[in-house]
């Protein structure tokens, strides 16, 4: 960072009072039902041990046994991270059960039991009949094991893998030993470590050459056990020419005791191939006092190997107790492209520390951030991105649109951009504002007759509108309601 | 019988009182104009009518339609037919124009029981509308207020007004920062809205704006109560003399109370 321009700015506005806000601050989580699943789980703790029985139970082959204890020994020598602007209650790893898993293994989606499907049911996830005729091939994973996966035929016939990873690592060893730990590696950092040693299933996607995916691809994940860790690893690669979308939704249900999600996602370009990542994030938040809720601690990167490729991430991130998430393009194609849209949500107690890295290093590499966060309540809600230009990065470009919208005027919003320009040719723009939802806006919208939440959720969604048009519709629809619920009486 | 009754009308803000016992009748298909010095309550008296946050009423009441209007909310005053041209329009990021319209619409008709309008009926009536306010669709599709130029926006609020066809309509100063162009366009937007049950509230600074929508009657709102009222000769009486007379016939009036002349 020696050689660079480097700049923290922390923005913590204050806003007015408005005496009935807090009044107002109730949230309900609607996701936050319990399903009555007989389960396999391993005892809490975390040893060789686990790590060789976790991959004994998935009948894994040797060399992905060995490549789970490397990185577990190496997690052994890292500390946690501390430089991220989050207050995070110690961690015991030892009281954490590494696997859980419905007990009689689904072998399709008809034998997948009733109450599960129930569970996503009133999830809303597009499984059986719903999933037809919204065209999304869905593979839900239920705390740590993929439950079923549709639309698989159709899939195939295009040359699509889309599986469980448990499935890719027994099916299609090869590409998975090809590819896996080549974006994220296992010494990466210490949560994306702790995952390459214990990581229980997650999604696995190949896109052969030259195909353009025939429908969107999409991932429910879902927290039930008590005092479990949901470990996933997706991987996705496109070969040249190729061309995805991958959607993935989360949820968890109320839980007095803090769960940890640490998962790691890899994206894989290879030459003009396109990967379009969008998440939903709908953890269990914790309670309005800070009680519960999920530590999302995850690391998501994509690589932009070959020239003319591009990678663009949609998140809108609205549940989690904590969120510490930065997904990543590393733009090494010459003329790729990285983009990363974002809504970020806190209320309550919430915490997130949320953004992106764009390293360019290719030739004429572009890279574009939207980021848009929203505090409500107590919360803190801070961005944090690196936009890094290689010194062979010639003709590089980024630009950057940070803004934060403030609600009552308890809650924190903070933006640390770093900029590291390595090429005296690169252009980097940054934008960033704060504002708050203004009682001149609100009046405004009372004065023609709409109502206070109404207007409330109709400005949010004004704010957000930029990157809510990257999200596939019946997402941004999804998008757009729960931002409603999350902040349901946030303003009075 | 009155569509609007003012009557000793008290208000403060931040515990400084604007409002001092105001008085006001308004009859269906009237048109008021208030004018009066800077800082005397013109634009108080459109919030306080309208129900703002931050304005409290100590004394007097006030009727509209036979009911107690400062018991509603904002909202159920925007419903139950009070509309407040603001003077300074208010920009709300990414939200579509029409898509706010409707909702509003669609608000105020629910709370008056009535039918909600589908996008295809709305958009007749929002045709319909664009014709009489001689504007551009193209200002439909654009986010409420963002960008607009100040001609734009007044404009823009005239058109909410035909679409939400309010009983009351409050125009706070909507001509201040308007070219005569702009003026005269809003003003034959006014016009074309009058009707025998479709008063107005003009509160203007200059009387300019009274050449284009000429007024029943006119006030002049100074210390926060109505002072002096008559035809459309008093605003040319003020153009020309200004305020300072006043202080003639109405003693208790302080000489700030009359400051800032009108033209």
């Amino acid at each position: 960072m020696n050689e660079s321009e480097n700049m923290t700015r922390d923005v913590a506005a204050p806003v007015r009072d408005n005496a009935e806000v807090e009044a107002a601050l109730n949230r309900r989580y609607e996701a936050g039902f319990v399903t009555d699943i007989e389960s396999t789980s391993l005892p809490p703790g975390l040893n060789e041990d686990i790590v060789r029985q976790l991959s004994a139970i998935k009948g894994e082959p040797e060399w992905m046994t060995e490549w789970r204890l490397a990185a577990y020994r190496h997690w052994l020598t890292m500390p946690e991270p501390d430089w991220a602007k989050l207050d995070i209650a110690p961690i015991d790893y030892q009281s954490v059960s590494y696997y859980s898993a419905p007990k009689a293994g689904p072998k399709s989606l008809d034998e997948v039991d009733p109450k599960l499907l129930e569970t996503y049911e009133k999830l809303g996830v597009p499984l059986h009949e719903r999933a037809k005729l919204a065209g999304v091939a869905v593979d839900a994973v239920f705390d740590s094991v993929s439950v079923g996966t549709t639309f698989r035929k159709e899939l195939a016939e295009a040359g699509v893998i889309f599986c469980s990873m448990s499935e890719a690592i027994r099916e299609h060893g090869d590409l998975v030993r090809a590819y896996l730990g080549s974006v994220v590696p296992v010494a990466d950092n210490y949560f994306a470590a702790l995952n390459s040693a214990v990581f229980s299933d997650g999604s696995f996607v190949f896109i052969p050459k030259g195909v353009r995916c025939p429908m969107e691809l999409s991932t429910y994940f879902r927290i039930n056990a008590v005092n479990t860790g949901q470990f996933e690893r997706t991987l996705i690669v496109a070969e040249d020419d190729a061309y995805v979308s991958y959607l993935e939704g989360c949820t968890a249900p109320m839980r007095d005791e803090n769960q940890l999600h640490a998962a790691v996602v890899e994206l894989v370009a290879l030459e003009r191939a396109q990967i379009k990542y969008s998440t939903v994030q709908n953890w269990y938040p914790g309670d309005e006092n800070g009680v519960g809720g999920i530590y999302n601690f995850v690391t998501k990167r994509g690589d932009c190997r070959g020239a003319d490729s591009k990678i663009s991430w949609t998140q809108v991130e609205t549940g989690s107790a904590i969120t510490w998430k930065y997904p990543s393009c590393v733009l090494r194609g010459d003329r790729s492209v990285g983009e990363f849209y974002s809504v970020a949500l806190t209320h309550h107690r919430q915490q997130a520390d949320t953004g992106t890295k764009m390293i360019h290093i290719g030739k004429h590499t572009k890279s574009k951030i939207v980021a848009k966060g929203i505090s409500a309540g107590r919360s803190s809600n801070s961005y944090r991105g690196l936009v890094k230009i290689e010194k062979g990065a010639d003709g590089a470009r980024n630009y950057t649109q940070c803004d934060s919208l403030l609600i009552g005027k308890k809650c924190g919003a903070h933006t640390f951009p770093y900029m590291e320009v390595k090429n005296p040719g690169a252009i980097v723009e940054h934008e960033a504002t704060t504002s708050k939802i203004s009682d001149d806006q609100l009046f405004y919208c009372l004065s023609r007759g709409i109502g206070e939440e109404d207007a409330v959720s109709m400005i949010v969604d004004g704010f957000c509108k930029q990157v809510f048009r990257e999200l596939p519709m019946e997402f941004a629809v999804e998008a757009k309601k729960l931002l409603e619920v999350s902040l349901e009486g946030a303003v009075g | 019988m009155h569509m609007l009754k003012i009557d000793n009308l008290h208000a403060r803000i931040e515990g400084k009182e604007i409002l001092k016992g105001l008085s006001l009748e308004v009859k269906p298909g009237e048109v008021h104009a208030i004018m009066g010095p800077n800082g005397t309550g013109k634009s108080t008296l459109g919030n306080v009518l309208s129900g703002r946050d931050g304005y409290e009423v100590t004394e007097g009441s006030v009727t509209f339609d036979g009911r107690d209007l400062l018991a509603l909310e904002p909202e159920e005053r925007a419903a139950v037919g009070v509309f407040l041209a603001f003077q300074y329009p208010v920009e709300i990021p990414g939200v579509n124009n029409t898509y706010f319209l409707r909702a509003a619409l669609n608000a105020q008709r629910k709370f008056r029981g009535e039918d909600e309008l589908d996008s295809m009926r709305f958009l007749k009536l929002v045709r319909e509308k664009l014709k009489i306010m001689q504007i551009s669709d193209e200002l439909l599709h654009r986010a409420v207020n963002e960008g607009f130029s100040g001609g734009e926006k007044k404009r823009n609020e005239i058109f909410q007004m035909a679409v939400l066809e309010p009983k009351l309509a409050i125009l706070d100063e909507t001509d201040s920062g308007l070219d005569i162009d702009a003026l005269k366009q809003v003003a034959e937007g006014v016009n074309a809205l009058r009707s025998p049950d479709r008063s107005f509230l003009v509160v203007t600074h200059y009387q300019r704006l009274l050449d284009y929508i000429e007024p029943d009657f006119v006030h002049v709102l100074a210390g926060g109560r109505i002072v002096e009222s008559g035809d459309k000769t008093l605003a040319l009486k003020l153009e020309a003399e200004g305020y300072a007379w006043l202080a003639d016939t109405h003693p208790e009036l302080r000489k700030a109370d009359l400051a800032g002349a009108p033209a």
